[in-house]
């Protein structure tokens, strides 16, 4: 046990700076739910109840593009769908049940699953795992209201260029993955459908639509991405 | 309950089910070779076409404003690895100055 404790006080310092780091973003969420229209406390009850940061960048994203709140939920649905991975990808180390896995289940994120995967033991893939997870919770939830508040008194967004920090949010989620050019050819062949359908087809549609085609398209091609 | 209200019910309720599911299906059903492929393309083709729409799409058009010379600056910061944050008000910033002057 003697190298156990500085190993466990390594992984903990770890989870917290990727939890403090992440949990920020939640300014950027909440400054723009509620110039896109949502009220503050919808935007907080998203953060504690969704939490998950690019579906949630999605629902706010297609309705402050005038989708409708359904496109937006939908879209939102679609990207948090490898949520379910991540959290088969840890089962196996988590061994939870009950009312413990309900709770666990709510923080499956990008970053828990990454900060937890790749331990020597079970002990410490839960350790990262809860440390992430929870310290992101809370900081996002923090930082959403305080963003919120804030996007709710500066006026017009479009003054602060809050309107285009949507997309380069998106960007930012999207860019670790653009590793090869297959993958590169997947995200570009999305974008082009859905603005080619941008002007005949109801807001939303196009962002769903392209989506669709482009993963279409990348199990034809057998690309992994 | 306005649609807003619905559609935030729906998130909540879809995004944990996926989390929900993802600790309790059996391995063999997620591990299956094309379910793998679609999860990892999922999140790309949308948020190519995520980005697509809010960065050119106008009022039933694509057009080219501050955002598109916005989302350039953000592909420079990525370009030299700046944290999150950075690119998201970065970007805004350059945004906002553009339509200053």
């Amino acid at each position: 046990m003697g190298d156990a404790a500085p190993a466990d006080r390594r992984i903990i310092i770890d989870s917290l700076g990727v939890g403090i780091a992440t949990g920020v973003y939640g300014v950027s969420f909440g400054a723009i739910a509620t110039t896109s229209g949502l009220s503050v406390l919808q935007a907080c009850v998203v953060s504690l109840l969704v939490f998950t940061g690019a579906s949630q960048f999605a629902l706010i994203g297609v309705i402050a593009a005038g989708g409708s709140p359904f496109a937006g939920a939908l879209t939102a649905t679609l990207l948090g769908s490898r949520n379910m991975f991540y959290g088969l990808s840890i089962a196996g180390r988590l061994k939870t049940r009950g009312w413990r896995k309900a709770a666990a289940a709510h923080v499956v994120i990008d970053e828990s699953t990454a900060m937890s995967i790749t331990r020597d033991t079970d002990r410490q893939a839960r350790l990262g795992f809860y440390c992430t997870g929870w310290s992101v919770f809370v900081l996002w939830n923090l930082t959403t209201l305080v963003g919120a508040a804030a996007g709710q008194s500066i006026g017009d967004p479009r003054t602060y260029g809050l309107d285009a920090a949507v997309g380069a949010a998106f960007l930012a989620l999207l860019w670790p993955r653009l590793t090869t050019w297959p993958v590169r050819l997947i995200a570009l062949t999305g974008a082009a459908i859905a603005l080619g359908l941008v002007p005949f087809a109801a807001a939303g549609v196009p962002i769903i639509a392209g989506g669709a085609i482009a993963v279409l398209l990348g199990m034809r091609l057998q690309v992994d991405a | 309950m306005t649609s807003l209200w619905w559609a935030i019910t729906l998130t909540v309720a879809t995004c944990y089910g996926w989390k929900f599911a993802g600790l309790s299906v059996p391995e063999k059903v997620l591990e299956h070779r094309l379910t793998v492929r679609a999860a990892g393309l999922i999140p790309v083709g949308l948020l190519g076409a995520l980005i697509a729409v809010q960065v050119f799409a106008g009022d039933h058009r694509v057009v080219f404003d501050a955002r598109a010379a916005a989302l350039v600056v953000a592909v420079g910061l990525l370009v030299v690895r700046a944290p999150f944050l950075v690119v998201v008000f970065g970007a805004a910033g350059a945004a906002a100055l553009i339509r200053l002057v």
